[in-house]
């Protein structure tokens, strides 16, 4: 089997006394949607966190398409193929829609020192953040405020930006939340088809989502992995079910 | 140059650093607690330097004019909280430093309005006045030496309240989570305006005790500010600690750096140039120091890793 | 509601207009307080690329105008005192040529953005406010203590400098290049707005972790905007220091850093013409309500006051019902 294009090994990360992710050892492989699950306060976003650069871990290290990535930036880790979703959007809200998504162009195609010349008449950055938005069904958006979106918009807006980065690997941190019904279901269908071209590591309560899209899943409870594997084998987990579910196991 | 100059030095900085202290715990306090810049805690000096001259000149008591320093930074302090700063706990910075700036202009020209433009002056009481002998034959002015007493005194009254009173409980509740406070039953507005004038009452302290060894006038609130501002970078926003460690560094810095970088490029230049330029490093002295501090540590020497 | 394009358009023919009236009406005082307004206008523009678009609240920005007024000074007095400057084995021609004094301003006060951005910039939020602020005071007191130049009595110049072609002794000469230098500064913001960078740095202001994630870094951004900023600043400080031919350590004051933020407040923060309606505004109350009372600065504490806590967006967002440039 070929090397994961993510990988991490034995992650550690307190905040004083909670260890909010212990020993966590995961691997994201080509082709793959590797599902994070776990109650809330699990340390899904803390992991997420450590992948991408916003903390570093105690212990522990994080390699993308085999190279160590663990001492490095967040911006750094990007340019190096890594595409993240927030769960609490961190998008420009005074901006428009196809602003933010420019600005992923603009991160992608390494422009931020040009002074002259409107961004949004360069065809090449114009035509990637349109095709973004597109993509993800919001280009009839482009003008809005971003401020104005509803929720589930801006989830949409979320992807849209990673989706300009052309990434190695997606690490998307509740696409779902907030999309509805019918909405979510557009984006499982959307995910679906995105697996080819990048892995997705998704951090999902929807599980609905999870298990029509998975084809790995970790349940994290308290920090650590409980289990790993397919979605019959995590549904049929005895172990799963006392820790995830409590006392109806 | 004799030990006992330099002791004297010392000294001074000392003295200068605790005042500094005084500033700075009621600035780290206000932004520890509520998360605010105040640029106008420099007015709150000056109201404190103004009411204790009024106060002397018409009743010639040194203790009555300390009390109306207090009770007028207090008051002012929990008058504008209540007008003003109470809706800038959530807004921006840039907000807060306007409508903090716009204070000053007011609190300024208004002062000015109402004492003129000439300095008013505020003696050291009798009882406080001359020389003593410290041990080492030192002689020192005993007001200043009163005044380190005092800052003593007040560092250690700010202990207590933060560490074994409800009211520093609430603070430091209050720091992390002021849902959680307001959920547990605390009056949290009537707490801001109380730590506001806390605040206010120690820099107006430090206005009228300053105010007996120099001069009480308009403007005298912002350099001491800034000063502040540089106390609470080094020591780390928020930690009283810091604040007062900060203090005592920024102070021998300012103070020995006066008097001993001059001297010190004498060792290498010609006594004109090295006095020029000994004095214009001393004038940066502490801002340097600040520098130094932050590079090592960007959120000062006891301020929580952002 | 008027768009803000014509505001912009309207102020600016009003510059125009002004001192040209002025000039016929035989009012060469009106001409040089609209100078006042016009570098005055320079020097917030230049803070307006760190602080709108980049949400640096710098409370240091003196540095760079006093940078600019001593470069002017200090060319200036050692060409008037024909003694040139001497730094060891370099020795510098003093000048009384204005595009040279420009390009000294603007080069020492990037510089100086440079190394104080770099230190600054570790830092966010308050910890950024005071460290600028402080930073002010630093340059404020070594201009007094250092007392080659004057110290805290200041640098007088006695004639103005010279630009290529123009008679700079007419005040309504002098305006004019102002105002063009004012109309490129505006033209470059512009420019840097709808930019790559600044979309980048606009973003960094707003949402520094999603900079950050499509891979770029927030600092860099800011540090440039900084720079570009200080220079910008830098150069209104000499030419600041042509129009009253006199420079001092108040133009290092906080104060002045102070007034910066206010005069983009007053017009509108962020937007393109914001600064040169808050400069035009500061410049007539100070002449008006100076004329009637001593205290006027009371008066322009409570305008302040009254328009963070009530009229967000300034002087063009009361006229185009928008807080914001895009909200
Ligand atoms: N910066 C922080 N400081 C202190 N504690 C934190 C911090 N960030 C997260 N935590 C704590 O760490 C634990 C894990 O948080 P995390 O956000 O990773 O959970 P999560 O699994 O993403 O939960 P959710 O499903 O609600 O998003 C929680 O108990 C949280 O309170
Ligand atoms: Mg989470």
């Amino acid at each position: 089997m070929s090397e994961p294009v993510l990988a991490t090994r034995n992650l550690k990360k307190a905040f004083g006394a909670l260890q909010a992710t212990d020993d966590v050892s995961i691997d994201l492989r080509a082709g793959e949607i590797h599902a994070i699950i776990g109650p809330n306060g699990a340390g899904k976003s803390t992991l997420i966190a450590q992948i991408c650069g916003g903390y570093r871990p105690d212990a522990g290290t994080v390699h993308l398409a085999g190279v160590d990535v663990t001492s490095l930036s967040t911006a750094e880790r990007a340019q190096r193929g890594l595409g993240r979703t927030f769960q609490i959007s961190a998008l420009a809200m005074e901006d428009t829609v196809l602003e933010n998504a420019l600005l992923g162009a603009v991160g992608h195609a390494r422009k931020p020192w040009r002074l002259w010349g409107a961004v949004e008449r360069d065809r090449s950055l114009r035509d990637r953040a349109m095709e973004a938005l597109a993509r993800v069904g919001i280009a009839d958006l482009a003008d809005q405020i971003t401020a104005n979106l509803s929720h589930g918009q801006r989830r949409q807006l979320e992807v849209a930006v990673a989706l300009t980065l052309a990434p190695k690997a997606f690490i998307m941190d509740e696409p779902m939340a907030g999309l509805g019904a019918e909405g979510s279901k557009v984006m499982t269908t959307f995910l679906d088809g995105l697996r080819s071209e990048a892995p997705i590591l998704l951090v999902e309560h929807d599980m609905d989502a999870v298990f029509a899209l998975a084809d790995r899943i970790s349940v994290l409870v308290y920090g650590r992995v409980i289990a790993t594997g397919s979605v019959e084998e995590i549904r049929n987990s005895r172990e799963v079910r006392e820790a995830y579910l409590g006392e109806e196991a | 140059m004799s030990t006992i100059l330099i002791l004297e030095q010392v000294l001074n900085g000392l003295q200068f650093g605790i005042m500094l202290f005084l500033m700075a715990a009621g600035l780290t306090l206000i932004f520890g607690v509520m998360g605010l810049i105040n640029l106008a805690h420099g007015s709150l000096y000056m109201v404190g330097a103004f009411a204790a001259a009024a106060v002397a000149g018409a009743t010639g008591s040194f203790l009555l004019a300390l009390a109306a320093a207090l009770a007028a930074a207090a008051v002012a302090g929990a008058i504008i909280e209540i007008v003003v700063i109470r809706r800038l706990y959530r807004a921006a910075h840039l907000d807060q430093v306007l409508a903090t700036f716009a204070l000053i202009l007011i609190f300024s020209e208004g002062t000015r309005w109402v004492f003129g433009s000439f300095p008013l002056f505020l003696d050291v009481p009798s009882y406080l006045s001359g020389p003593v002998t410290l041990p080492g034959g030192i002689q020192y002015p005993l007001y200043r030496l009163a005044l380190i007493a005092v800052g003593l005194a007040v560092a250690v009254f700010l202990w207590w309240l933060t560490a074994r009173t409800r009211i520093g409980i609430q603070i430091r509740a209050g720091e992390n989570d002021r849902e959680m406070i307001a959920a547990l039953g605390v009056d949290i507005s009537r707490l801001y305006t109380l730590v506001f004038a806390l605040g206010a009452a120690l820099a107006g302290l430090a206005g009228a005790l300053v105010g007996a060894i120099q001069s009480v006038q308009v403007g005298m609130g912002e350099p001491v500010l800034i000063l502040a501002f540089v106390v609470i970078v080094i020591g780390g926003i928020g930690s009283i600690k810091g604040a007062f460690i900060g203090a005592v560094l920024v102070g021998l810095t300012d103070t020995l750096g006066g008097i001993f970088l001059p001297e010190l490029f004498k060792l290498f230049m010609e006594p004109g140039a090295a006095t020029q330029t000994g004095s214009a490093l001393a004038s940066m002295a502490v801002y340097i120091l600040m520098s130094l501090v932050l590079i090592w540590r960007p959120t000062g020497l006891f301020g929580a890793r952002a | 509601m008027i768009a803000e394009r014509w505001i912009n358009w309207i102020v600016l023919l009003g510059f125009v207009v002004l001192p040209l009236w002025a000039l016929f009406a035989d009012e060469p005082f009106t001409i040089t307080l609209a100078t006042r307004a016009v570098i005055l206008a320079l020097a917030a523009v230049g803070l307006n690329i760190a602080l709108g678009i980049g949400g640096l609240v710098s409370l240091g920005h003196a540095v760079f105008f006093g940078l600019g007024g001593y470069a002017m000074g200090i060319l200036a007095h050692h060409a008037q005192t024909y003694a040139p400057l001497e730094l060891g084995p370099l020795v510098i021609e003093g000048t009384k040529s204005m595009p040279i004094i420009w390009v000294t301003a603007l080069v020492t006060s990037a510089l100086a953005a440079l190394v104080i951005g770099l230190l600054s910039l570790r830092t966010t939020g308050v910890y950024f406010i005071m460290i600028t602020l402080a930073f002010g005071q630093m340059f404020f007191f070594f201009s007094i203590s250092w007392s080659a130049y004057g110290g805290e009595d200041g640098l007088s110049i006695y004639v103005r400098n010279d630009f290529p072609g123009l008679n700079t002794l007419q005040p309504i000469q002098f305006f004019g290049l102002c105002l063009a230098v004012l109309c490129l500064a505006l033209g470059i913001h512009s420019r840097l707005r709808t930019s790559p960078f600044g979309l980048a740095l606009n973003a960094a202001r707003q949402a520094p972790e999603r900079v950050e994630t499509v891979g770029l870094n927030p600092m860099r951004l800011k540090l440039l905007a900084f720079v570009i900023s200080g220079a910008l600043t830098g150069l209104s400080g000499a030419l600041f220091a042509d129009l009253n031919r006199f420079v001092s350590p108040t133009m290092f004051s906080w104060q002045l850093s102070g007034e910066l933020i206010v005069l983009i407040i007053i017009g509108g923060v962020g937007r393109l013409m914001g600064p040169v309606i808050g400069a035009a505004l500061f410049v007539a109350l100070e002449h008006l309500l100076g004329g009637l009372t001593e205290f006027w600065l009371v008066w322009l504490g409570v305008i302040l006051l009254l328009i963070v806590l009530f009229a967000r967006g300034g002087i063009i967002g009361i006229l185009t019902g928008k807080a914001g440039p895009n909200v």
